[in-house]
């Protein structure tokens, strides 16, 4: 089982995620519109915090930069202590390695059980044997409560079971920070809480930062901290909840 | 303390789930490969059995060295020789017995029917050896008698039940070339596809069936040298010795010399070839579809990967894992029911169609080609996997 990190480590460790004086755009020349402008933003490790705003006003854009799926155009984006401006597609795809991400639809594996959907997590797991990754991703269907459920298909499992196997795999890397961009939107309100609770939870005991974006009020009180975007700023960081 | 090589290195086999997840896809893959397969199969099959079988009879020939007439282009046609040069032959120190044989078609009428057929008939002197011991016998001795012949019963059954009656006991007459003859005795040659059926006879009966032979031509001879010697340079003495109206070959040369016919004066050995390879190319287009489609089906998987960390690399290695297992998968049905059809093709047509491992080899390798080939061409969709699409 992952080993939560001590508490009092947290504040002093370098961030997980820095951002500062970020600037995206989409299109080129007469088109070319800004959907960035000026971004700061620090996660602690260990950190909840969520992301909201109205749709389009270039939240998800923020989450693929940092989770180091796009190029970074102009602006420092340090993850993991790893500056992405000027990252090639190769460190890029290493920096992954270390970030879990948990998409509004699940993306599963069709042709995959639950555990072995899980084990392309732990799969990505250095120096461990077969069994022992199986066993990892054993452990993390146990943990998303799940044991009874690990030799069925993606088809045959409900929207959110489907979504607790996706949590399931994004941890099972051991992931130093996780991304979500609305993992209820698929779900309803009893399931999606408890889904994001579970999310938030887990990634405490790993000491693992989450960057979530979300539109579901339901779910804000889980934040250590609250962040608000618009037309592709971001605004008034909300002092920290206590979580 | 990390475990062994083979543990760390196991993954999921991604590529084997994805195919046997889809079973009806996989259907179809399957289906259209092995077809391309046996139809490889077939075609090549023959092809080299054409080739084989136009030398059915050379290689029962007892000969170390043989004398054809250059005119002679090939079995259907074979042109005639003085048998003068045959008896030159025997100056040779290294030669120790030569056999004279007339060769040709003759029309077959059909003790049944009484429809008619070209069948080849060889003319030999009972006391001389033509065929290796284990073709004939001592049956030769049957066609001492006057308008006695044997009769090959691997002939195509157009010629009527002769191999049946005979075996009743019955007494086979019919006609062969307007005059009448009487079945002595079975033989087991071999159909070919230059000659449907054989029958052999001495040359007395052979002269009295075509009439308009000269005495002295032959169209084939034979030469057996001592044991030891030097082929080659026999062959070589006799062709500085003898006039340039006969050519000198080696058993194998003649062999050589009749496949090189149908190889290159008919377009039989192209056309086979050119059918092969439309398997080929059917294969390639089925296996490209499938796996064009089951990775643009996938993409959105594809992409996941990628954003999880999993470098490209190992996505096309899931292409191309897939394209080998459909190669192996695919290739086995195939040669099963290729072997099968061989069996059928030897019964219907009494080619001597075989499954050799040469063949076996070179339609494995093709169907690799097929699978490799069109995974590489698919893995160029998996460029679209974009991670930064998915969120």
């Amino acid at each position: 089982m992952p080993i939560s990190m001590p508490m009092a480590t947290l504040s002093d460790a370098t961030p997980a995620v820095a951002v500062q004086g970020l600037n995206h755009w989409y299109g080129r020349g007469a088109t070319r519109r800004q959907v960035l402008q000026a971004v700061d933003l620090r996660i602690q490790p260990g950190e909840v915090v969520l992301l909201t705003g109205p749709s389009g006003c270039g939240k998800t854009t923020l989450l693929t930069l940092v989770g180091a799926l796009r190029q970074v155009m102009e602006g420092s984006v340090r993850v993991l202590d790893q500056e992405l401006l000027g990252s090639g597609r190769g460190d890029r795809q290493r920096i992954r390695r270390q970030i879990g991400m948990i998409f509004q639809g699940h993306n599963l594996l069709r042709c995959l059980t639950a555990e072995q959907n899980v084990q392309m997590g732990s799969d990505l797991l250095p120096g461990l044997s077969y069994r022992a990754r199986r066993d990892l991703a054993r452990e993390w269907l146990r943990a998303v409560g799940l044991e009874d459920h690990m030799g069925k298909l993606p088809h045959d499992l409900s929207g959110g079971q489907k979504q607790r196997v996706a949590i399931a795999r994004a941890l099972a890397a051991e992931p130093r920070l996780l991304l979500a961009d609305e993992p209820t939107a698929a779900l309803d309100r009893r399931t999606g809480r408890d889904v994001v609770l579970l999310l938030q939870s887990l990634a405490r005991e790993q000491g693992c930062a989450v960057l979530m974006v979300t539109h579901d009020p339901r779910i804000l009180d889980v934040a250590d901290r609250l962040v608000q975007m618009e037309d592709g700023r971001l605004w008034s960081a909300e002092p920290a909840l206590v979580g | 303390m990390s475990p062994p090589l083979p543990w760390r290195e196991r993954r999921i086999p991604l590529a084997w789930l994805l195919l046997i997840r889809q079973p009806a896809r996989l259907a179809v893959a399957l289906a259209g490969i092995c077809f391309a397969g046996i139809l490889m199969f077939m075609q090549l099959g023959f092809r080299d059995g054409l080739f084989d079988a136009s030398i059915t009879l050379h290689k029962l020939l007892d000969a170390d060295l043989v004398v054809i007439s250059p005119r002679t282009m090939s079995s259907i046609a074979m042109a005639g020789f003085p048998r003068r040069r045959l008896v030159q032959v025997t100056a040779d120190p290294d030669v120790v017995g030569t056999t004279p044989v007339n060769w040709n078609q003759l029309l077959w009428r059909n003790p049944e029917t009484r429809t008619t057929r070209s069948i080849l008939t060889l003319g030999f002197e009972p006391g001389d050896s033509l065929f290796l011991p284990s073709a004939l016998g001592d049956q030769a001795r049957l066609l001492t008698q006057r308008g006695r012949v044997l009769f090959d019963e691997l002939s195509r059954p157009e010629y009527g039940p002769v191999a049946r009656w005979m075996k009743e006991g019955r007494t086979v007459e019919t006609e062969v070339a307007g005059k009448r003859i009487r079945v002595a005795g079975l033989v087991s040659l071999g159909a070919s596809f230059g000659a449907d059926g054989n029958m052999l006879t001495s040359r007395e009966t052979f002269l009295r069936l075509l009439p308009n032979t000269p005495p002295g031509s032959i169209e084939l001879g034979l030469i057996r040298l001592r044991p030891g010697a030097d082929a080659a340079a026999v062959a070589q003495r006799l062709r500085q010795r003898l006039p340039k109206d006969v050519a000198i070959y080696s058993k194998r040369g003649f062999e050589e010399f009749e496949i090189n016919y149908w190889r290159g004066s008919t377009a039989i050995g192209f056309i086979f070839t050119l059918g092969a390879a439309m398997g080929f190319v059917v294969g390639c287009v089925i296996v490209y579809q499938i796996l064009h489609s089951d990775v643009s089906d996938h993409l959105p998987e594809y992409a996941t990967l990628l954003a999880m960390g999993y470098p490209l690399r190992d996505l096309l290695g899931v292409v191309a894992r897939e394209g080998f297992l459909l190669a192996i998968l695919g290739y086995l049905p195939a040669w099963l029911t290729g072997q099968m059809l061989y069996v059928m093709v030897r019964k219907g047509t009494g080619l001597p169609v075989q499954m050799d491992s040469q063949r076996s080899l070179v339609v494995l390798a093709m169907i690799f080609t097929m699978c490799m080939a069109s995974a590489l061409l698919a893995m160029r969709k998996l460029a679209d996997a974009d991670p930064a699409e998915i969120f």
